[in-house]
């Protein structure tokens, strides 16, 4: 009996998102087919991974987590520096906390400096959130968009609160928004309809359709990214054609699975190796979902990421004719 | 799957004898489509007919159970490939792998671990719950005592694996009544493997160089009666464990390819040699659709997360996940300790009670049955308001526990708070409205 493969070709494309610029750009999305599914269609750019960097010392990092950064996390330069020269980062992920209005309510032309100053001095692209209060991180986005135009920075969150500034320094400043509506399809749609409509091209938003850890359900998260690369790609759905973004370290590095030592929580084994297969785990099921760009923190967790990611997507298998 | 009363009229003799019961063939054909009656009344059906019937009848992939007793577990019988379109049924079985040249020491450390290493989650006790018996020496009485020291160790469900079918022979003597599932079955053994898995009723692995070979051994097996098989691949790479699982369930449920009809197994440990990647990679075919995971990375660290992630794609995506209704008592707190209260959805449950064990705040946390819904959904439903906190404060009996009557709130109900002290006559303070802001809250908040 002859096997023939069950494809599902013909396939719409995912926008192509190009993040930063000549020398230190990569690509996103560009698909036609399911995460992975290359035999469906055409896996035109790799998944990637950014390094999430936070712009002041982070707080109730576990200490397995934190060691890896206690000699940069006072500089957020010399942290991306580091996720770059001695991880290998693809792309920087950097959070900018210092503006919280609960925090340290730092000034929006300060923090965008550090954007700047940041940008100029890395050689990978740059993926910046805001602190996620609405009111600020209208104000400080601008900011952000303004000092880093037309560097095809990828700059948000763009809420339904707060998107129409943010989307239209986006737009005047030539740059990426990350546009984000909480687990759901239609929000999700809504909101992308809702910036494009602004002005802002399909092919410069990154969707954040929020996500969380394996145990506080991942399962939503993973559905979600499923059904939005379903609905882009074989209902041919252009609102929700854009790649999807995924803050996974900071999920994961909250959960009390991963704050709790060996000592304290001995029938869940080795403190540091858990963390790593944690966030590992939930970055690789978020990505057979539908993930684009994962955000991440262990740099162990990353690398085994990255190898898998390049194993799923090797060329030259041997599979069924 | 369905098969139309016209379908099952073709196959009937059409003579309308009335011998089953029913004045027509058309007639019979017909209950028999609705499940109401047994092919067997009809005293003039033929062989063909009956096979071609059950055949059509049988799920697109087959249900596959391993095992009796409490750690029996059914795989396969899935319906859909993505999650979100309807439940996915089964989940996966994680077997410990146990080979014959390990040491008796290393065997023993197994054991041990199988009957401790378990973990309570919403509820439920998660715990692989079958072990992969595997000869890696040609050695026939080594394979059998390890396989007795095993089975008489633990109430498992076993997978016996030998390219030697002495071997399998021989320990299906003294465990064949524990319906282990046997293998590997090959193209150059299938034949003696049908006829031992027939007289001891064992569900088969079958294990084929490329998906064609699987496609006709599994037809083979098939044609000879077995029903309960299990498919091994044999990928070379991740890449190609990866396509064949999509392959293989694509096959079965949109090409009706009854051949591929059935769960599957993998082996991560056979795609890398570092630990941690191989737990990384087994929660890769959580999402798609292995039927057995066999680990050699079995320590604690990898088993916990890559069980509740089997938990949580396995959940059924038209029914939120809920804690039970109840008060939870959170580092021991006493008559004075504070008094928090949300909703019994579990994701809520899980970061509050998270919080409030990492403010080392000992705190009596008081979980209301909204339906599984969130704070503000719960809140907007009319569910989780005023009257109805009030009535299950008295219900839960936390007055029995404490001797103050303060209650907080999250934040994003504080609008009901003066409503709710005059309903319930506890004094409430309006708490925060993220998880994340509980210890700071309970670090500062006083019991007045």
């Amino acid at each position: 009996m002859t096997f023939e493969v069950p494809l599902k070709t013909g396939g719409s494309k995912i926008n192509e998102v190009v993040i930063g610029t000549e020398g230190v750009k990569v690509k996103v999305g560009g698909q036609n087919c399911l995460p992975f599914h290359s035999f469906d269609g055409e896996v035109i750019n790799k998944p990637i991974v950014a390094f999430e960097v936070y712009d002041v010392k982070p707080e109730g990092w576990a200490s397995w987590l934190m060691k890896y950064y206690e000699d940069v996390y006072h500089d957020p330069i010399l942290w991306a520096k580091k996720c770059i020269s001695e991880y290998n980062a693809d792309a920087i992920n950097l959070n900018l906390i210092s503006a919280d209005p609960g925090g340290l309510d730092a000034e929006p032309e300060k923090v965008a400096e550090i954007v700047k100053k940041m940008r100029e001095e890395i050689s990978v692209p740059l993926i910046v959130y805001g602190c996620g209060n609405l009111e600020k991180d209208s104000v400080l986005l601008r900011k952000v968009f303004e000092l880093n135009a037309e560097t095809n920075l990828l700059g948000g969150a763009a809420e339904e609160d707060n998107y129409k500034p943010i989307a239209a320094a986006a737009l005047g400043f030539k740059d990426n928004v990350i546009t984000l509506s909480p687990v759901d399809i239609n929000l999700a749609k809504q909101l992308n309809i809702m910036v494009t409509q602004l002005g802002v091209k399909p092919e410069c938003v990154v969707m954040d359709p929020v996500c969380s850890a394996i145990g506080y359900g991942i399962e939503y998260a993973y559905s979600i990214n499923e059904r939005l690369k379903i609905a882009a790609i074989y209902q041919g759905d252009k609102a929700v054609a854009n790649p999807i973004i995924n803050t996974v370290g900071r999920e994961v590095w909250k959960i009390k699975e991963n704050k709790l030592s060996k000592e304290e929580a001995s029938e869940w084994g080795d403190e540091e190796l858990r963390g790593i297969i944690w966030e590992a785990s939930t970055a690789m099921t978020l990505f057979i979902g539908g993930s684009d760009i994962v955000t991440m923190r262990h740099p162990k967790a990353v690398k085994i990421v990255r190898e898998l990611i390049d194993e799923l997507l090797a060329e030259g298998v041997e599979g069924v004719k | 799957m369905g098969i139309s009363g016209l379908d099952i009229f073709k196959l009937l003799p059409k003579t309308n004898c009335r011998e089953c019961g029913f004045p027509t063939c058309l007639a019979f054909a017909m209950q028999l489509a609705a499940k109401k009656v047994e092919l067997e009344k009809c005293p003039y059906v033929t062989e063909e007919a009956k096979k071609a019937l059950a055949e059509a009848a049988r799920p697109p992939i087959m249900p596959v159970t391993v095992g009796t007793g409490d750690f029996s577990f059914t795989i396969g019988g899935e319906t859909v490939l993505y999650r979100h379109e309807k439940r996915f049924e089964h989940r996966p079985s994680f077997a410990y792998s146990i080979s014959d040249s390990m040491k008796d020491s290393q065997v023993d450390e197994i054991l041990n671990r199988i009957k401790v290493q378990k973990w309570e989650r919403v509820g439920e006790l998660l715990q692989p719950n079958s072990i992969y018996l595997k000869s890696d020496e040609d050695d026939v009485s080594k394979y059998i005592n390890l396989v007795e020291k095993v089975a008489s160790n633990t109430e498992f469900s076993l997978i016996l694996v030998n390219e030697n079918l002495e071997a399998i022979e021989k320990v299906l003597q003294f465990c064949s009544d524990r319906k282990p599932l046997i293998g590997p079955v090959t193209k150059d053994n299938i034949d003696d493997f049908i006829s031992l898995a027939k007289s001891n009723s064992c569900p088969i692995l079958i294990k084929g160089e490329s998906l064609e070979e699987l496609i006709q051994l599994t037809t083979k097996a098939s044609d000879e009666g077995l029903k309960e098989i299990v498919l091994d691949s044999s990928p070379n790479n991740l890449k190609e464990a990866f396509d064949h699982q999509i392959y293989i369930r694509r096959s079965a449920l949109e090409k009706k390819n009854k051949a591929l009809g059935y769960p599957t197994i993998v082996y991560p440990f056979e795609l890398t040699d570092v630990p941690i990647k191989e737990s990384v990679i087994a929660g890769i075919f959580v999402a798609k659709y292995a039927g057995i995971i066999v680990m050699k990375n079995v320590e604690p660290e990898s088993l916990f997360p890559l069980l509740i992630l089997t938990q949580n794609i396995y959940t059924d995506p038209q029914r939120p996940m809920t804690v039970e209704e109840k008060i939870y008592p959170i580092g021991n707190p006493d008559e004075k300790s504070p008094v928090l209260i949300t909703t019994n959805f579990s994701l809520t449950y899980f970061l509050v009670s998270g919080e409030v064990e990492g403010s080392k705040v000992p705190t009596w946390l008081l979980i209301m049955d909204v339906e599984g819904q969130s704070v503000l959904t719960s809140w907007a439903a009319g569910k989780f308001i005023a009257e109805e906190i009030a009535k299950f404060i008295k219900r839960c009996k936390i007055e029995e526990k404490v001797s103050h009557k303060n209650l907080v709130i999250p934040g994003y109900v504080a609008q009901i708070s003066g409503e709710l002290e005059d309903e319930s006559g506890w004094k409430v303070t309006v708490g925060p409205r993220e998880a994340v802001d509980i210890p700071k809250f309970l670090q500062s908040y006083k019991v007045a």
